[in-house]
């Protein structure tokens, strides 16, 4: 399958998508540092990866996908919670990158220049979580023409 | 700003869950822990990105469980995200508990 970029789909989101997301993004930073300070670095750590903004985009995503197929006079509540269903597929395999993101900023912070260490691990989040994507994309096409080939 | 911008990829973005994966980016982390550093140093942030190891397990199951439900029950995306927020906790502190404390 292959990836491509559709910039309509930012003419789609609205201001008070991105609000959203800002003020659930800077909400868990705050809540994130207050917890650190008052239980200590192990428990704060664990909300630096929160689902602080995933159920804002999951209802966006939902409600977007269900208004575009209102237009043309279809009900679209269904279509708009698979929609969002694959979007949490993709959320899950981008999580296992996360988990190797967190683990080289962990082994490589102390002794190196933070941004290099942090931009870094970002770029190798993002090779993983492809990785990973790429791999269940071609397992899953496989698996579709062997169960073709068998009917 | 770090979280709209990873927000904004993942709305050009095509397929979705292609674009899914930007779900899970660590945005909310880099913000976080640059704030961390300034304040209190290389040290206390990688005492937090250790833990951010077991948080990052709780939302692989907690996007896992989001996807069942949303895809193969068809149960509001609203509903599954906000009630499936103690399922993270447990996963999370569970792990932490276990093995990282």
């Amino acid at each position: 399958m292959n990836v491509s970029v559709n910039f309509s789909g930012l003419r789609l989101a609205k201001w008070y998508q991105f609000a959203l997301r800002f003020f659930f993004g800077g909400s868990i930073c705050v809540l994130a540092g207050m917890i650190a300070e008052k239980y200590g670095p192990g428990v704060g750590g664990l909300f630096l990866a929160f689902p602080a903004i995933f159920p804002a985009s999951a209802t966006l995503l939902e409600n977007q996908q269900k208004e575009k197929k209102e237009k043309v006079g279809l009900h679209g509540t269904i279509r708009g919670r698979k929609v969002a269903g694959v979007d949490a597929a993709g959320a899950a395999m981008g999580s296992i990158g996360l988990m190797v993101f967190a683990a080289i900023v962990w082994q490589l912070l102390p002794g190196r220049a933070p941004w290099r260490v942090l931009l870094s691990a970002t770029v190798i989040w993002f090779a993983v979580s492809v990785a990973i994507w790429r791999t269940r994309s071609l397992l899953v096409h496989r698996l579709k023409r062997k169960t073709q080939r068998a009917l | 700003m770090v979280v709209c911008a990873f927000a904004a990829i993942s709305d050009v973005l095509k397929p979705k869950s292609f674009a899914g994966l930007f779900g899970a980016a660590p945005s909310v982390a880099l913000a976080t822990l640059y704030l961390t550093i300034s304040s209190q140093g290389k040290i206390y942030a990688a005492t937090e990105t250790r833990s951010m190891i077991a948080g990052a397990a709780g939302f692989f199951v907690y996007t896992f469980c989001a996807t069942w439900l949303l895809t193969k029950r068809s149960v509001s995306s609203l509903l599954v995200t906000i009630s499936l927020i103690p399922v993270w906790l447990a996963v999370s502190f569970g792990l932490w508990f276990l093995l990282l404390r």
